[in-house]
């Protein structure tokens, strides 16, 4: 069979897989930022004293990790408009699922970074002084996310991996173009064959680019 | 502040098939995928993984090549290129069903995920045993067969329960290409009977039992194969 790539314009480019694709790493950018910011909220709860936080965090992070992706992303799309009343549509509720669904990833992760920084360190900031938050934002979590910076990285890689399933919703992301292009000009082997790479060059610049940090925190220390 | 109706499970879908009848063989196919791709997944994911620990260069860019492929294509992308493409450019795949198409590519990702978890077992054993079965005039193979393997094979196995439950979970990419599995009939059947919360919930809890089912075999299976004073091994 002879593939044929001439569909392949400018206006294409431009219209369907660029708009996708920013949509791909905004959705990325997003969930990850403020899934760190409240995963690392979940990995303190869980790692607390008052026992009902640290239940409802192993809770939340057990329950979220057991379901599939895509269900959670049916789930809030089915569940918000039940909740607020309309839709949000498929944008908002995919950067809503995403960012409640890796939190509880980059909860464990922080979780694991704050277990990797020695007691004495936070008990010298005690007796310094300072109190549990204080303690928490000058000395423990700044070690804790450089010592995890490789792996809340290598999560952020999956998750953009991840992001294109909200292809269950219907929202316009990098493989939702593709499929676009694939009906449009009813060439599928063609637009997945460039789905594909597109994919892996990303995914696998984004790797390296990982590994690259990965070794100078390594250096530094 | 919901009512829940589950009156949908008993209606008739087409003959006798009800939704309840419907929902089991939906979870059958859910469990179908998950293990055919579960055992290519831990075949090649278990030879990539020994290829990239060995002393050949060439076998270990095999192994390397391998891994980064199919590590580094989302699951669902790797569907459609099974789906839509493969068969169009190698015709033998054309005969398969879509079914066994999905299988191939959930089981794929999942062996780069696996040859990971394989390499780094076998890295992390002391590179002592390796020297003493050479010293003791075993050839490559046999130093893998005999020595480096039986433990590399227990240490990998709670990662191993994990890949497991996440085959499961990322089974659920095969409604993309219309296979009847858990997910697949989540959506169909909510919009058939706009009872979407009933629907997923049944759905999720039935995913739930699945990943408890898989994580009590493997606490069955790494009991009765640890090694005693060994890391998991407590007695």
């Amino acid at each position: 069979m002879s593939l044929d790539f001439s569909f392949l314009t400018l206006k294409v480019i431009n219209n369907i897989i660029l708009t996708g694709l920013i949509f791909s790493f905004k959705l990325t950018l997003i969930a990850m930022v403020l899934g760190i910011i409240l995963g690392t909220l979940l990995a303190m709860m869980r790692l607390s004293k008052f026992k009902l936080l640290s239940s409802f965090a192993l809770g939340y992070v057990t329950i979220v990790r057991s379901i599939p992706l895509v269900m959670v992303i049916l789930w809030v799309f089915l569940l918000i408009p039940l909740f607020i009343g309309r839709s949000l549509g498929t944008e908002y509720s995919a950067i809503i699922t995403f960012t409640l669904f890796e939190a509880a990833f980059y909860a464990e992760i922080m979780r694991a970074g704050i277990q990797s920084v020695k007691r004495d360190q936070a008990n010298a900031g005690y007796a310094l002084g300072m109190n549990y938050f204080q303690c928490m934002r000058y000395i423990v979590l700044p070690q804790a996310f450089r010592n995890m910076l490789p792996v809340l990285l290598t999560q952020t890689i999956v998750l953009f991996q991840d992001t294109s399933l909200v292809y269950a919703i219907g929202a316009f992301d990098l493989l939702k173009g593709f499929s676009i292009i694939s009906k449009n000009f009813n060439r599928p082997v063609e637009a997945y064959i460039l789905a594909t790479i597109v994919y892996f060059i990303i995914c696998f610049s984004l790797s390296y680019l990982v590994k690259r940090i990965q070794n100078r925190v390594r250096i530094v220390r | 502040m919901f009512t829940l109706d589950w009156s949908f499970l008993s209606k008739k879908v087409v003959g006798n098939q009800t939704y309840f009848g419907w929902l089991m063989t939906a979870w059958e196919t859910t469990l179908t995928i998950s293990f055919f791709a579960f055992i290519i997944a831990f075949t090649l994911g278990f030879l990539m993984g020994v290829l990239r620990t060995t002393q050949n260069k060439y076998l270990v860019l095999i192994g390397n090549i391998w891994t980064e492929i199919f590590r580094n294509i989302p699951v669902l992308v790797q569907v459609f290129l099974w789906y839509f493409v493969i068969p169009k450019i190698f015709p033998i795949f054309s005969k398969l069903p879509a079914f066994a198409l999905a299988v191939i590519a959930l089981g794929l990702f999942t062996s780069s995920r696996i040859s990971e978890q394989v390499r780094a077992g076998i890295q992390s054993i002391p590179t002592d045993q390796r020297y003493a079965s050479l010293a003791l005039g075993l050839t490559t193979y046999q130093s893998y067969r005999f020595v480096l393997l039986p433990v590399a094979f227990r240490l990998v196995l709670p990662p191993l329960t994990s890949e497991a439950m996440n085959i499961i979970k990322n089974s659920s990419v095969a409604f993309a290409v219309s296979i009847a599995e858990l997910t697949m009939y989540a959506i169909q059947v909510q919009e058939e009977t706009a009872r979407g919360i009933e629907v997923y919930l049944v759905v999720t809890a039935l995913y739930f039992i699945s990943a408890f089912i898989v994580n009590l075999l493997s606490i069955l299976i790494e009991k009765s194969i640890q090694i005693p004073h060994f890391i998991g091994g407590r007695k």
